[in-house]
Formats: structure tokens, sequence, C-alpha cells
């Protein structure tokens, strides 16, 4: 070969490398190319942890690529990601409240995952509402990494004490009033119910299902319109209400901001309430002999807020290829199995809810079957306007709760859309 | 001060018909000892400029535009500060913060020279007394709330126990989210424990500067207590007071720990500072030009504030 042919041959050969790596970097590459022994960093926040750690050590056990875990205070963590990203800092793989998914995607903190996503085989089991939490403008920018839903707590032993079937949980809101009344009877220092009085993420995540076990909606789709001055949410609180002002809520409802939430439950005094599923196990641990059941609307139905964390890749990352093997790796089925369900966790695949690991606990059963009858609310603007403790939402729970009931809602709706709208 | 440093003098001693070769020499070693001045305060110079001046300006720079956390920024002139005036929450903010930078500055000042004037002289125990007072100041702002928090907290800490046994209280009380009143005196009691100690210091110090000569004078002049306080001991304290009011405000009117984490700025708002109004529009909104807006008002209403009060109490001591 003449030394022109040769320089020709060599310049088709590195195109045709080229042209190998850009289809890589579609998405196309199979799993292994990307596992090359790279360091990855994943943050998230205390809530969801341990749940990330399980993964990162797993996929740590099995593959070259290290993925180290920094978990961040809850309430902390929002800032924590805004001064990164401000700083053009970002982990390579970041979790989320899935309720803020879709302003850190509407803000850019993500890296695009449409094309990869789209490629991946079970992206239509992957929990719906989560993905769609993390869809901005068609994109896609995470994926479900944990989930964590609502349901209705009850003590067992204090349930046989007041003379009602451990065996029979509330089937409408109504009933679970009566059941927390009956319980309160008790006396001493039980109580009938608890909830986070003081808390908008709390309120809306234990009080909105009931709301839309009922048929109602507290949200339009575009998460643009607060819908929450209707008589749906009105007769929830006023359910609610009735139960503080009775002294058949503990007194500490009212202040309850979150922090001191599980404690409350934990303490065994409580008869019926409604919690994160998550807290089953913490609640058991305590010696308490727990029943599950779903959250239900006042005269009927049920459905659950599906809460958690989406996990997407930091936009400033670099390292694309590989967290996105990690990220594919956590949806697979033996993550999914060997590590969710067998840590007694809701699998982000709706494919996997029945398992080996669930049907060992009824109770579990219950839990991962809601996740097809619950929603997640989507709002660009969600945590100033309802997760913040400065938030309109907040006020509007306080007034509903304890203040003038007759305006809050009314009042309440125009500041939570105006919020929402705000750019 | 820095006159008497940079022109000592030997050099305004100098003849004024000095001969033009040491009046050339005199001028170079003036300007190396400027050189060397210069070159003292450099370091100095470029903290302060790295760490004040620069921000302050990116700030401002800020102000002016929509800034979003990842992309360019676009001029938004004067949306950011329009904003403000639409807003509730800066509104009930900065009424919130008004209030309690008066309340905090009153009683601050009088705990803290309350103190001071009770370990003036030196006595029995007095070292101990001073000591207490100050140890407070060793714990973080920040862990002290934390600490206030667990102690406040009617499923953890003692202080509910406590009152009830002494029968104060009579069932459940929520002292950080109760009702306004209470969230805002349990800020007050963390501040009043944690900054008056060191307050009593730098008043102690001024306290102590004052010549006892001049005590003597007023005592054999017949004066009593109340007129050597009033007549000796508070215009002679004026700088002092000057410096401790102004550090005690211009903390106040940027309150924020306290509230932060023992309050949440509730119940329904009522304990909401305006940086944590700052804080919402950055971390929370993530709207960056609004928080600039709201800090450069801040910064504006600080400088006032300070110059009216220096001013104002400046004169009278002169």
């Amino acid at each position: 070969m003449t030394p022109r042919g040769l320089r020709r041959t060599a310049v088709l050969a590195a195109g045709l490398l080229l042209l190998a790596t850009t289809a890589c970097g579609g998405g196309e590459e199979p799993t292994g190319a990307a596992d090359d022994g790279t360091t990855l960093t994943l943050w998230t926040r205390a809530a969801t942890e341990s749940v990330s750690r399980a993964y990162a050590d797993a996929y740590n056990a099995g593959h070259r690529n290290k993925v180290e875990v920094t978990a961040y205070p809850n309430e902390e963590y929002p800032a924590k990601l805004a001064s990164a990203a401000g700083a053009k800092a970002l982990p390579d793989l970041f979790a989320a409240d899935v309720v803020f998914a879709a302003q850190y995607a509407s803000r850019g903190l993500w890296a695009d995952l449409t094309d990869r996503f789209a490629a991946f085989p079970e992206k239509d089991a992957m929990a719906p509402s989560h993905v769609k939490a993390a869809t901005w403008e068609g994109r896609t920018y995470a994926v479900p990494h944990t989930i964590d839903l609502s349901v209705l707590f009850y003590d067992k032993g204090l349930y046989a004490k007041a003379g009602l079937d451990p065996a029979k949980p509330p089937t409408t809101l109504r009933e679970f009033a009566e059941h927390a009344r009956k319980v309160d009877q008790l006396g001493g220092d039980v109580h009938g119910t608890y909830f986070g009085g003081n808390c908008g993420g709390c309120v809306e995540f234990t009080l909105w299902p009931s709301v839309w076990a009922a048929g109602g909606d507290v949200l339009d789709d575009g998460g643009t319109h607060a819908k929450i001055d209707s008589a749906a949410m009105a007769d929830v609180f006023a359910l609610y209400r009735s139960l503080y002002e009775d002294g058949v809520a503990a007194p500490a409802s009212k202040d309850e901001a979150g922090p001191t939430w599980l404690g409350a439950l934990q303490a065994g005094t409580i008869g019926v309430a409604p919690g994160p599923s998550t807290w089953l196990d913490a609640l058991a641990a305590k010696g308490i002999d727990v029943g599950v059941a779903p959250i239900t609307g006042l005269t009927g139905g049920e459905s659950t807020f599906v809460g958690g964390d989406t996990l997407g890749i930091g936009a400033t990352s670099g390292k694309e290829a590989q967290a996105w093997d990690f990220l594919a790796w956590t949806m697979s089925e033996e993550a999914q199995v060997g590590v969710v369900a067998k840590n007694k966790g809701v699998p982000t695949r709706t494919d996997l809810a029945a398992n080996e690991h669930s049907s060992a606990d009824p109770r579990l059963v219950t839990v991962n079957g809601l996740v097809a009858k619950g929603r997640t609310p989507y709002a660009q603007n969600f945590n100033s306007s309802f997760n913040d403790p400065q938030s309109p939402w907040l006020k509007t729970v306080r007034g509903a709760l304890f203040g003038d009931a007759a305006t809050a809602l009314a009042e309440g709706n125009a500041a939570i859309t105006k919020s929402l709208q705000q750019g | 001060m820095s006159a008497t440093m940079t022109s000592p003098p030997r050099d305004r001693a100098e003849p004024r018909h000095a001969a033009p070769r040491r009046a050339r020499r005199a001028l170079g070693g003036r300007r190396w000892r400027a050189l060397v001045g210069a070159a003292y305060a450099t370091p100095t110079a470029v903290v302060v400029g790295l760490f004040f001046l620069v921000p302050l300006v990116l700030v401002g720079w800020m102000s002016l535009h929509r800034w979003p956390l990842l992309g360019k920024p676009t001029l938004n002139l004067p949306d950011n500060f329009t904003g403000i005036a639409d807003d509730e929450l800066v509104e009930s903010a900065v009424w919130f913060t008004l209030k309690y930078t008066a309340v905090m500055t009153a009683l601050l000042f009088v705990v803290a020279f309350g103190l001071a004037l009770l370990v003036q002289h030196r006595r029995r125990g007095v070292g101990f007394l001073r000591t207490a007072f100050l140890l407070p100041m060793a714990v973080g702002f920040a862990s002290a709330s934390l600490l206030f928090l667990g102690l406040l907290s009617d499923e953890i800490g003692p202080v509910n126990d406590l009152l009830s046994w002494l029968g104060l209280v009579d069932g459940y009380v929520s002292w950080t989210s109760g009702s306004p009143e209470t969230a805002l005196g349990s800020a007050v009691v963390l501040v009043l424990w944690r900054f008056a100690g060191f307050n009593m210091l730098v008043l102690l110090t001024g306290l102590q500067a004052i010549p006892p000569d001049v005590y003597e004078a007023a005592r054999i002049d017949g004066a009593n207590r109340w007129q050597t306080f009033h007549r000796i001991t508070l215009p002679l304290m004026r700088p002092t007071i000057a410096l401790v009011l102004t550090v005690m405000s211009t903390g106040s009117l940027l309150a924020f720990d306290q509230f932060w984490i023992l309050t949440r700025g509730g119940p329904d708002n009522s304990t909401t500072s305006l940086v944590m109004v700052i804080y919402r529009e950055a971390f929370v909104r993530l709207d960056l030009g609004s928080a600039a807006g709201i800090s450069v008002a801040l910064l504006v209403v600080l400088v006032v504030v300070n110059v009216v009060q220096f001013r104002v109490l400046r004169r009278r001591s002169e």
C-alpha cells in the first residue's frame, strides 16, 4: 500500500472508531463497556439513604465501577444541591424527592436520559407516576429510585383492648374516625390518632389520598392550578379537625413539623394513623403489633401518595455512560428483587410487585398492591408551594385544621395557584 | 491613628531650608515607607477584596438578572426589586424582623449591661461568674439552637417536666411552635443565653476604661449611685454602647439560625425572618436573582441603620 493509501486507510479507521464511540454514547452499548472501574459519586437525602446504600453495595460487589453514597439531612439537601449546581459541581448521580423532580428537571440539573430510557426494555413497567414526575417538556431526566407510600397503620394490641377486631382495619375514612374515637376512650396516655399538623409534606402525603379515593383532585395535570377548594378536600379536613378538637388526636398533632412524627407513632400510644410505608419495620421493631391498611375516602375507595425518590445523572458529571450503567442496573430484576424486595422495600417496577420476598409478609402485599392505585402530584413549583415551611399550603392546612376553616381553602387555593405559576 | 503611623514627628521637624538632595532622599524614604505600609496592608486587602468586595459586587450584579443555577443569566431589571413589594411573605418578614430587632436589642443590652455592672469590681467569686456568663459563647450558635430545640421539646426535653413538677404549666405545651409569642420567646431566651456573656465582656472593657479618679471626684462632690451612673458611667460608655448596639441590631436584622432551627419560621410564618425569605428564594424557589435583590435591599437598610446609629451616638459622645 502506498503511503497515501495507508494514510487514507488510517483516516477511515479513525472515522469508523469515532462513529462507534458516538454510537456508544447514544446508549446502545452493552452494559459491560461502561463498567470500566470508574468511581461514581451519588448524593441522596437521609430519608432514603439506606436504600441507596443497599443498591450501591450490591452494585459495587459485582461491578468494576464503584458508587460512593453521600447522604445529607433531609431539610438541608435541596440547598446542598442548589449550591452544587451553582458551582457546576453536581455529583455524578443524585436522588431527589419525587415531588421535586419536575423542578430539577426543568432547571436542567439532571442530564437528559430520554434516549437511554427509551431503549431500556422494561421501561413500561417502571412506576408510571415516578416516570412522569421526572419528565419535563416530553424529555426524561431521572428514573424511579425508591418508593414510599402512604398507608394506614393501626395498633392491633390497642384495637383488641378497645373492643375492636384487630383483623378489620377501617374501610372508610368515617370508620377510621370511629375506630380512633373508640381507642381514645382507653384514656391515659393513649390517643386515637396522630398527624403532622405543622408539616405541609406530612399532610399532603396522608390526607390527599383520601381526596383521591373519593374521586377528588388536588392539582391539575400541568401542576399550575390548585384544586383544593373542593367539597372532597373540605370533608377530609373537617374530619381531622373534629378529631383534634375532641382530643382524639394527640395534642402534639398541632405542632408536629415532621421530626418527631415517627417517634410519636413508635410510642405505642396511638390507635390508628396514616404514615409512610417505610416505617413498617421501625414500628414493628418497637414491639408494636402493627397492622397495615390502605388510606380510604370518606365513604370508601382507597388510594395512596406514591412518594419516594427518583435518581438521575448530574448535568455536570461527564461520566454519563458509567452512571447510566448503574441506573440501568438498579432497574434490573436482580436489583429490584435481590436488593429492594429483600429489604422489605417496594419495587419500583410494577411487574415485580409480587415476588418471593413480598409473599412472605401479607402486609407487604397490601403495600405493593397500592402502587397502581396511587398518584404522585406533579408541579414545577411543588416545594415552594406545598412542602416548604413558608409555603401557602401549610398556611392553608393550619387554617383548615385549627383556624378559620371557612375561608382557608378558598384563600389558600388562590395563593397556591399563584405560587404554582410563579416563574 | 494612621496619620501618626505614616508621618512620624521626626519628619515634620525637618527644617524648611534643608538641601534639595536631602528632601529628595526624604521623599524616597517616604515612598519606601509607603510601599512597606502597602505591603503590610496587602494580605488584608486581598482577603477583603476576595471575600467581601467581589461577592458584594456579584450580589449586586445578580440582583439585576434572572439568574438560573445552570445556564446564562438574562437581564431583568427591575423585576427582582418590584417582586419584593408584591411578596406578602417579605412584608410579614420585614415587620417581624424589625419587631425582633427592637425586642432583642433592648433585652440583650439591658441583660448584658446588668451583668457587666454585676461583675465590674473585683470581688470574691467574680471570676467564676464572668466565666459562667461567657461560657455559652463557646457553643456554636446552630448547636445551641439544636440544644434548645431538644430541651424545649415536649417529647424528649426536661423543661416541660420540670415546669409541670413545679406546677407552672399544666398538660401539653409547645414552646417552639405553640403560639407566635412562645415561639418568639423561646428564640429570645436562646439568644440571651448565647450572647449576653459576650456583650457583657465588651461592655466590661468599656466600664474598666473609665478612670477611677472620675468616680472619686464624683464621690467627693457628693454624687449618689444613680447620679454617678447617669452622669459619669453612661456618658463615658457611649462609644462602647454604640459599638454593642450596632453589633446587636445588625445581628438581629440578619437573624437566621435560631428561627431556622428552633421554629422553622412558624407557627403560621409568625417567626419568619428576612434572611429566611432570602434562603427560601435561593434554595427552595431556586431564584438566585430574587434572593440577591432582597439581599441588596437588606444591605441598604443595614448601612442606613448603622450610619444613623453611629452618627447619633458618636455626636452625643463628642
